[in-house]
């Protein structure tokens, strides 16, 4: 039993495919798989300048070091990473430090934002004051500051580190509740217009599993906690993340499948709610959203009132 | 038996397996949801297991 490449030892097998392959040939099918994903769906065009956000797990870690690799080859391709400290005791400030240290390491500007200083709590304090689920809270209070961040920085790409399993559950969880409306916002890259306030988020992993992810993140030796929130509430989300993985290991290439087919839809489903997600601007911080104010200033209002 | 450290719930478990697949499936793991580790090394679904090894499974999931 070798590499399907090589006489090495595998230390992988594909579950799309069945193809075993040894630790440096699967770090490089993983690169170049992420960079074909990136030139496949024009992730990155030219003159993009691209920040990750991060959180210290390991698929923000993954994407920051495929993206610096293509970097290294190219000046023109500018790359920062930004990690929003959302102030959970024990958990981010861990995750936090894995983060600071690889972008030490990497020569990569590390943009930090907290909800301590941009809203004036930390998300404990928050979850004290208010009674409330904490991911929805958390959710809306982080995409708000990335976004806004990250175009005040001056970025035109937001990566972010979601994965083949994130996308084929959510595809399938906003399915069985009949929320396509949500399904027409995933996709490998989105956003609206440009100059409309919002900016583009790509995810480089769209083709990557999760176990892939896991895996070149262990091989490369990267020190990443596989550690999970205190507050993380994936009721729906891991039942769907179950059913899925028990199909992906008894019919391989499951999730692929969903992904793929998603793709063949997505141009279809954009078209049709396009109207829908029409952009105003909000009343009270002037963030681009769908409504009169931002789900961020109903939040903020709700805990200074 | 192997010794077994399961990362997630951190505690350890013996079990009596003859390959990787067979011990997930008595530990009742999803192949997906963990990397199996020997000496720090990945090692595959049918790779043999012998008495006294010392396997990790690491969670591949990470929340938040
Ligand atoms: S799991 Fe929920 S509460 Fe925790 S960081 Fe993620 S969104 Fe926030
Ligand atoms: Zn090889
Ligand atoms: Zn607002």
């Amino acid at each position: 039993m070798t590499c399907k490449n090589c006489i090495g030892k595998p230390v992988i097998q594909l579950t799309n495919n069945n193809v075993k392959l040894c630790k440096n040939h699967f770090i490089k099918y993983f690169e170049k798989k992420v960079k074909k994903t990136i030139i496949k769906f024009n992730l990155i065009e030219k003159d993009d300048k691209t920040c990750v956000a991060i959180s210290g797990g390991k698929d923000s870690i993954a994407v920051l070091n495929v993206l610096s690799k293509i970097k290294g080859k190219d000046k023109k391709f500018r790359i920062e990473a930004i990690l929003i400290d959302e102030g959970i005791k024990d958990y981010r400030d861990k995750a936090m430090k894995d983060a600071a240290s690889f972008c030490e390491r990497n020569n990569i500007k590390l943009n930090i934002f907290s909800y301590k200083e941009e809203f004036g709590y930390t998300l404990d304090e928050i979850l004290k004051k208010l009674k409330i689920m904490p991911c929805s809270i958390c959710g809306t209070l982080r995409r708000y500051l990335l976004n806004k961040k990250a175009r005040e920085l001056g970025f035109t790409k937001l990566a972010t580190g979601h994965n083949m399993d994130d996308e084929a559950q959510s595809i399938l969880m906003n399915q069985l509740r009949n929320n396509m409306k949500v399904n027409a916002r995933l996709g490998p890259i989105n956003g609206i217009k440009k100059d409309s306030g919002f900016v583009k988020r790509i995810k480089p992993l769209y083709l990557m599993t999760e176990k892939e992810v896991a895996s070149y993140v262990f091989l490369k030796g990267f020190n990443v906690r596989f550690a999970e929130c205190p507050y993380s509430d994936v009721g729906y989300r891991s039942e769907v993340r179950d059913l899925l993985n028990n199909f992906e290991s008894k019919y391989h290439g499951t999730k692929d499948s969903i992904v793929n087919s998603f793709l063949e839809i997505l141009p279809m489903l954009k078209e049709k709610y396009k109207e829908e997600s029409s952009l105003k601007y909000c009343s009270l911080c002037g963030e681009p959203t769908s409504k009169e104010k931002c789900q961020a200033c109903v939040y903020v209002k709700k805990l200074t009132d | 038996m192997v010794n077994v450290f399961i990362e997630k719930e951190n505690k350890n478990v013996k079990a009596e397996a003859r390959t990787v697949k067979e011990l997930l499936e008595k530990l009742n793991i999803n192949p997906e949801t963990v990397l199996v580790t020997r000496d720090n090394e990945l090692i595959l679904l049918n790779e043999k297991l012998n008495n006294k090894d010392e396997i990790k499974l690491l969670s591949v999931i990470s929340g938040g």
